[in-house]
């Protein structure tokens, strides 16, 4: 092609809209920018039972950079399926985008976001030291949990509930000084006749419809 | 050698008492399978996906499938010279075929270095298939010889992988991974072959390729959805389409160039979609990105509504994301939800098959957009900022005018392969692409050596069109090998190899970024190119004058095998226009002096 008989502007004087998106591709009023801020999510899904479906998910989040807090991984009713519960924190868009690469994945069968009503639970075992073995029953009664072991050296106690009260019961033991601790991260199964992630749902995105409803609901 | 009949179905006892169908007398013979052992099955169930060819590298722990292609008739088994020209001529069948194109390797370096070819494939959606040996199962996790967990590197660049660990399933896993490989967005899928299993005596036929149950890919999109990003397209006074690999991928481009032209909407393309639509139509935008015409980059960053179809929004494409097409709403179109809002929000996502959706919209459009302004806009930009290069009558060879040579000496469904850096770029930019499946590179893994691999495989899958492959002699150096393959295979393929003495691309960034210190990126003792073509059995031509390029031009085309044109182009030459990266597509720079000046 020959040189252009009409050349156009430089760089910095050419026509170019006002507008502009953010980091995350959204357009965005130019003014007034704010960055969505990150919210916390708890997603269900149903993947099949065979090795290495773990790696496959953990690996996906880790290298999509998606933010976990918790993943945890147990059989189902059906031997073939096995439930991973996920915990994530990320930007409306980010948990959007996790939700659909998981339901992308081969051996994932369906995923869902469970809404904030949503029953869940988790489970922390604390070994702390058994100087005043007393005091620490009197904050395992509190927190409704049981003694494990106790010894003349330790004493290990279960707490079960929602996050928030875990790490309450956590705070509460510190006085006595933590040997160990273990949590087991979220179980977490949706309330009443809600589906939590059932195998009769195809393997797809959820429809834009759906994806509205849940929003609205999440509000 | 076990000779194979041909068998329609599989025999598997379907429990319900005695059948009526006519071939119900093979249930008692079943050693009549044609199936003896699990690398028969692995055999057979290649067969039963149609493949054809094979490209691959023998040894240990996939020595027992090779021995089951032994004097096998239907299948060829194109014998590389490395693993990873096996994945790139594989993946080059897949791209100029639409159909998975296969490759094997043995265990350990085998399926490593196979790596690169996958992760390749991964990036630009190119259907293709791996087969690896593996250690036998009782080894696996001990640190046998040659053995590497080949599931574990591969799986965050597959689609999906299987590692067979029953010879009763094996045939059929590997019909699983073509048919994922196939459908859907198409990807690299990979079968792990544990030696034991390909050994282990099986009379079961493989079952016909399929998906599993839970794969389920969308075709059409929402109703209401459809409705909605029609009106937006109607009402838009900028419209704008941007074609990408998806479109190709999903046979589509009927359907694009329909939208397009019913609605006179101007289309550009992203590098991917180069041959979505004829570059030499009207209504043709040219080639969108960070070395992407000026004219299709002002398009995109001033339309006012996108339809995009069949694009991940790269990088490369996009610059700076914040100032990419700032005004537009857009409509995207996308067979993989995933892809709807990751790198740009998609303000109508109509997720579906792209021809079946463009079907949908071509129905809903309530009339056209208003948009003869816009059009004769376009047209000014390509007049304003037309692709451009210097072409003094001297000496050296400005490597845009060998392109555009060839172009014109070449039919119009000519394939043009390419390795990566600048002469990758040039290729795209000065090549007129009218049709689907001719361009066939390295896109979102940007990787070297691909073009002379690529070369083959596109030639495989397209015996009766030319093929031409641009390289540089750095991306040339990676893969040479295979022209071994080539001469062998007699293949009659050009490789034009633009010859800078330098690893260009990199020499150009030092240059624009790193204040010209030029670390590592120049090859002053650069091997004369056409002397090794000869050595491995092609033709070597060399080419460093005007006068007789021609000439040179039509020589390799004649020649009734492969040639390769070591052609001395100027080391000094840029690719222009550029939007450095991330930057915004509508400030690209023309020449050195507006780059420095950005
Ligand atoms: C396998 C691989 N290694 C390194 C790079 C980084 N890289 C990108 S372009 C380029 C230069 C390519 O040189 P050459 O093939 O000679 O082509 P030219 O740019 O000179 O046309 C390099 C080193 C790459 N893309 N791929």
């Amino acid at each position: 092609m020959s040189r252009g008989e009409l050349p156009g502007p430089e760089p910095g004087e050419r026509t170019h809209p006002e507008g502009r998106r953010n980091g995350q591709g959204i357009r965005i009023d130019p003014e007034a920018e704010a960055e969505r801020s990150a919210e916390r999510a708890v997603l269900s899904a149903l993947v099949t039972h065979e090795p290495g479906v773990l790696a496959e998910i953990s690996g996906l989040f880790s290298r999509r950079q998606f933010n976990i807090e918790s993943l945890t991984v147990g059989p189902t009713v059906d031997d073939s399926l096995a439930r991973m519960t996920i915990v994530i924190e990320e930007p409306r868009s980010g948990i959007d985008q996790a939700k659909k690469q998981l339901e992308k994945r081969v051996p994932v069968i369906s995923v869902r976001e469970l809404d904030d009503d949503a029953v869940q639970r988790e489970l922390v075992i604390v070994k702390v030291n058994g100087d005043s073995p007393d005091q620490v029953n009197a904050i395992t009664d509190m927190y409704d949990g049981q003694t494990l072991d106790a010894g003349p050296r330790t004493v290990t106690v279960e707490i079960t509930g929602a996050q928030q009260k875990i790490d309450d019961a956590i705070d509460a033991y510190r006085q006595f000084g933590i040997r160990e601790l273990v949590r087991t991260g979220h179980a977490a199964i949706a309330r009443g006749e809600a589906p939590t992630a059932q195998v009769s749902e195809p393997n797809q995105a959820p429809t834009e419809a759906q994806v509205a409803t849940e929003e609205v609901t999440d509000d | 050698m076990s000779k194979r009949t041909p068998v329609a179905r599989t025999e598997q006892d379907d429990g319900d008492g005695p059948s009526e169908q006519p071939d119900s007398e093979r249930a008692d013979q079943p050693e009549e399978s044609g199936v003896e052992t699990g690398a028969e099955a692995v055999v057979a169930g290649l067969e039963n996906a149609g493949v054809e060819y094979l490209f691959g590298v023998t040894g240990g722990a996939i020595m027992p499938v090779y021995d089951a292609l032994y004097e096998h008739e239907e299948l060829t088994h194109i014998t590389m010279a490395h693993e990873q020209g096996a994945a790139h001529a594989a993946d080059a069948y897949g791209i100029v075929s639409g159909r998975p194109g296969v490759c094997m390797a043995t265990s350990g370096p085998g399926a490593t270095n196979l790596v690169t070819g996958i992760a390749d494939a991964n990036m630009d959606s190119d259907p293709l298939v791996a087969l690896t040996g593996q250690v036998p199962t009782g080894f696996v996790g001990n640190d046998a010889f040659q053995e590497t967990d080949t599931i574990g590197v591969t799986r965050p660049i597959t689609k999906y992988n299987i590692f067979a660990d029953d010879e009763a399933t094996v045939g059929t896993d590997i019909g699983t991974a073509w048919a994922l490989a196939n459908e859907g967005r198409q990807g690299p899928t990979l079968v792990d072959l544990p030696k034991d299993i390909t050994q282990a005596e099986t009379d079961q036929r493989p079952e016909e390729p399929s998906t599993p149950d839970t794969y389920d890919p969308p075709t059409t999109a929402e109703a209401v959805m459809i409705e909605a990003a029609a009106e937006t397209l109607v009402d838009a006074e900028r419209p704008l389409i941007l074609a990408g690999g998806g479109v190709i991928k999903g046979e589509a481009t009927e359907e694009l160039a329909t939208v397009a032209r019913e609605f006179e909407v101007p289309v550009v393309t992203t590098m991917p979609g180069t041959g979505a639509f004829p570059q030499t139509d009207p209504l043709s935008q040219g080639i969108a990105g960070m070395h992407g015409t000026g004219y299709a980059n002002m398009a995109i960053s001033n339309c006012d509504v996108m339809l995009a179809v069949g694009t991940r929004f790269d990088d490369r494409l996009t610059g700076d994301i914040e100032t990419f097409a700032p005004d537009a709403e857009i409509v995207h179109i996308d067979i993989d939800p995933a892809e709807i809002s990751k790198n740009v929000e998609a303000d109508y996502p109509l997720v579906g098959d792209a021809g079946v959706v463009l079907e949908q919209l071509l129905r809903a459009m309530p009339g056209r957009p208003a948009a003869e302004a816009w059009r004769e806009q376009c047209r000014t930009w390509q007049e304003e900022y037309p692709l451009d290069y210097e072409a003094p009558a001297d000496e050296p060879l400005k490597p845009q005018h060998i392109v555009e040579r060839f172009d014109e000496a070449t039919p119009a469904d000519t394939i043009v392969a390419a390795g990566v850096g600048q002469h990758q770029m040039w290729a795209w930019q000065y090549w007129t692409f009218t049709e689907p499946r001719t361009w066939v590179t390295s896109h979102g893994l940007g990787t070297m050596g691909y073009a002379v691999p690529a070369a083959i495989g596109a030639k495989l899958a397209a015996p009766d069109r030319e093929v031409v492959a641009f390289d540089g002699d750095g991306s040339f150096l990676m893969t040479a090998q295979e022209l071994t393959v080539a001469a062998r295979e007699e293949l009659d393929l050009t490789i034009v190899v633009l010859n800078n003495e330098a690893v260009g691309m990199v020499r150009q960034w030092q240059d624009g970024f790193y204040g010209g210190r030029h670390m590592a990126s120049e090859y002053p003792w650069a091997p004369q190119f056409d002397k090794v073509a000869e050595a491995f059995g092609a033709k070597g031509l060399r080419a460093e004058h005007y006068d007789d390029l021609e000439e040179t031009i039509q020589e390799a085309r004649e020649y009734d095998g492969p040639a390769v044109i070591d052609a001395a182009i100027d080391p000094t030459e840029d690719v222009y226009p550029m939007v450095p990266s991330g930057g915004d597509n509508a400030r690209f720079a023309l020449n050195a002096e507006q780059l420095e000046g950005l």
